[in-house]
C-alpha cells in the first residue's frame, strides 16, 4: 500500500450548469483522520461520494488503494436483518466460517450490543444503531472508512458518547477515516486535519492540524481554539486573533 | 398494527357481540317482522348446518371454492409479483403498460363472467380465472408501488457489501418488500373469495357459491343462512393466516415503524 490510501487530483464535479467543486485536490496519509466541514449544500456529501468511487467526477482523477466503506448519514441498517446480521455483510467476504463467526463476536464485544446481535435495527435505540452501522464497516479488512454526517441524527450526549466509541474503535482498529460533518465540535474533537470548505463551487479554504491525542475533551483549550478557529472561518466569531494560536495553513 | 395483550376480559368482546347478534336475530324471528319462509331462525340454520355437515355436501363445497381461490390466488402472485418487481425497474415498459394495468384493475372482475363461461365452460376453469382477474392487477401495482419505494440507501449497502444479480434480489429487494406486499396480498385474498362466491353462483356446479344459489332457488333460506355463514367464517380465517406472516421476526420492521 502506498503512503497517500486516498488522493483526489484536480476534481470538478457539475450537476448540469451547477458546479460542486472546481479543480479540488487532496491527500489523506495511511492511518490519518480527516474532517471535512462546511456550510450545508456545499457538497460535502458529493465529496464522499466522489471518494467512494459512487460518482464519476466530470474532471479530475480520484486514486484509492484498499477497501472503502462508507456509514451513512440515514439509518442504512437493513431492517430485516438482526444486529448481528447486519454486521455480519460486512465479513461476506470471508468464506471460512469459523473464522467469520469470531470476528463478528468481536465486532459485538467492540460495539458492547452482545445482548443485541439478535434484535432487528427497530427494536435498537439510535446510538445502538449507530454503533451497529459502525462495526458494519469497520467488519473485515476494511482500509479506508468515509463517514457522512454519521452521527447527526443523535441527540446531543448520545452523540458526544458515539464520539467516544468511535475513538475507541479506531484505538483498536485502526483505519484511514474521512468524517464529513457540520458538526463543528465534532470535527475538532475527532480529527487529525480538518478541511473547512467553501461556499459553491467548494474549494479547501482553509486546512486546521489539531496535533494532540486522542480521546480528547470537548472543553480542551485546543479543541476550543480549533473550534473557534473555523467558526472565525464562517465568520461567526468577533476576535479573529484567537484561532491563530492553532497551527494552520492557508 | 400491532396488538398490545389484552385483558381476558377485553378478549371475550367479540363474543358478547356475537350473542347479541343471535339474539336480535332471535327476536326479528320470533316477532315475525319478515315472513318466516323469507327468513330463517337461527335454529333451522343451526339444524341446515348439522345436515349439510353430515351429508358431506358442505365439505366438498367448500374443498371446491378453497381449491379455485387457492389457484387463482396463487397464479396471480406468481406471476404479479415477478412482473411487479419488472416493472419497477424498467421505467419504458412500466410507462408503457401501467394505463393498462390501472384500466383492468378497475374493471369489476364479475364484468368478466359472460366471457369466463363462454371461454371455459362451467366448473373449476371460469372460476379460477374470474379469481386471477380480480387478484392480478392489484397485486401488479402493489408491487410495483412496494418497489419504488424502497429507500435508495439500501441499494447503496447492497453495492457496498457485493450484493449482485440473484443475491440482491433475494436479499435485498424481496425483503425489503415483503411487509407491502403481505399486507396487499390480505388485501386481495379477501377479494380472491369475495369473486369465488360470485363465479360459483354463475358459472359452477358445486363451491359455497353454487349451493347458496341453489338453496335460494329450492327456498331453502336455513342452508343459505348456513352457507353465508360458512363463507364468512373461512374469510376470517383465510385472513388470520396471512396475518401470521407479519409475525414473522424478519418482516415485522415493516408494521412495528
Amino acid at each position: 500500500m502506498t503512503d497517500k490510501p486516498l488522493s483526489t487530483r484536480e476534481v470538478s464535479v457539475n450537476f448540469g450548469a451547477i458546479e460542486v467543486f472546481h479543480d479540488l485536490s487532496l491527500e489523506i496519509s495511511q492511518g490519518e483522520f480527516v474532517a471535512v466541514v462546511g456550510p450545508s449544500g456545499c457538497g460535502k456529501t458529493t465529496l464522499l461520494n466522489v471518494l467512494s468511487g459512487f460518482l464519476k467526477p466530470s474532471s479530475g482523477s480520484v486514486t484509492y488503494s484498499g477497501r472503502v466503506r462508507m456509514v451513512y448519514q440515514h439509518d442504512s441498517l437493513l431492517p430485516w436483518r438482526t444486529a448481528a446480521q447486519n454486521i455480519a455483510l460486512g465479513l461476506r467476504d470471508l468464506s471460512n466460517e469459523a473464522e467469520r463467526e469470531r470476528q463478528l463476536k468481536e465486532m459485538l464485544r467492540l460495539i458492547k450490543l452482545e445482548e443485541f446481535a439478535a434484535h432487528y435495527p427497530h427494536q435498537l435505540s439510535g446510538g445502538m444503531r449507530q454503533r451497529v452501522e459502525l462495526a458494519r464497516a469497520l467488519a473485515g479488512d476494511t482500509d479506508i472508512l468515509l463517514l457522512d454526517e454519521p452521527f447527526s441524527s443523535l441527540d446531543y450526549l448520545t452523540r458526544l458518547r458515539l464520539r467516544r466509541e468511535l475513538v475507541r474503535m479506531l484505538e483498536e482498529l485502526p483505519r484511514t477515516v474521512v468524517l464529513v460533518t457540520h458538526d463543528i465540535e465534532e470535527a475538532a474533537q475527532l480529527a487529525d486535519r480538518i478541511l473547512v470548505l467553501s461556499d459553491r463551487p467548494a474549494r479547501i479554504c482553509r486546512e486546521l492540524r489539531v496535533t494532540i491525542p486522542r480521546p480528547r475533551d470537548l472543553t480542551h483549550p485546543k479543541v476550543v481554539e480549533t473550534v473557534h478557529a473555523i467558526l472565525a472561518e464562517f465568520g461567526l466569531e468577533q476576535d479573529k486573533d484567537l484561532g491563530e494560536s492553532v497551527r494552520t495553513r492557508r | 398494527m400491532t396488538e398490545k395483550p389484552l385483558a381476558s376480559k377485553t378478549r371475550l368482546l367479540p363474543l358478547v357481540v356475537l350473542v347479541v347478534a343471535l339474539a336480535i336475530w332471535l327476536a326479528l324471528w320470533l316477532l315475525r317482522v319478515f315472513p318466516e319462509s323469507v327468513f330463517p331462525s337461527p335454529i333451522a340454520v343451526a339444524k341446515g348446518l348439522g345436515e349439510e355437515l353430515r351429508t358431506g355436501r358442505l365439505l366438498a363445497d367448500l374443498v371446491a371454492s378453497l381449491f379455485r381461490v387457492t389457484t387463482g390466488f396463487m397464479l396471480a402472485v406468481l406471476l404479479g409479483v415477478p412482473a411487479g418487481l419488472w416493472l419497477g425497474h424498467h421505467a419504458r415498459s412500466r410507462h408503457a403498460l401501467l394505463p393498462a394495468i390501472n384500466f383492468f384493475r378497475s374493471l369489476s372482475p364479475l364484468a368478466w363472467i359472460p366471457f369466463a363461461i363462454l371461454w371455459f365452460g362451467i366448473g373449476d376453469v371460469p372460476a379460477i380465472f374470474l379469481i386471477f382477474m380480480a387478484c392480478f392487477f392489484p397485486v401488479v401495482v402493489s408491487t410495483l408501488a412496494a418497489v419504488a419505494s424502497i429507500p435508495s440507501v439500501y441499494f447503496r449497502v447492497a453495492h457496498d457489501y457485493g450484493f449482485r444479480g440473484l443475491d440482491l434480489l433475494t436479499k435485498v429487494i424481496l425483503p425489503a418488500i415483503a411487509p407491502q406486499v403481505i399486507t396487499s396480498l390480505r388485501v386481495t385474498a379477501g377479494l380472491a373469495w369475495l369473486v369465488v362466491v360470485a363465479a360459483e353462483m354463475i358459472a359452477g356446479r358445486d363451491g359455497l357459491g353454487f349451493a347458496i344459489w341453489d338453496a335460494r332457488n329450492g327456498l331453502r333460506m336455513d342452508l343459505l343462512v348456513a352457507g353465508m355463514i360458512v363463507i364468512g367464517v373461512i374469510g376470517m380465517v383465510i385472513d388470520r393466516v396471512l396475518l401470521r406472516l407479519t409475525r414473522i421476526p424478519s418482516i415485522r420492521w415493516g408494521y412495528d415503524g
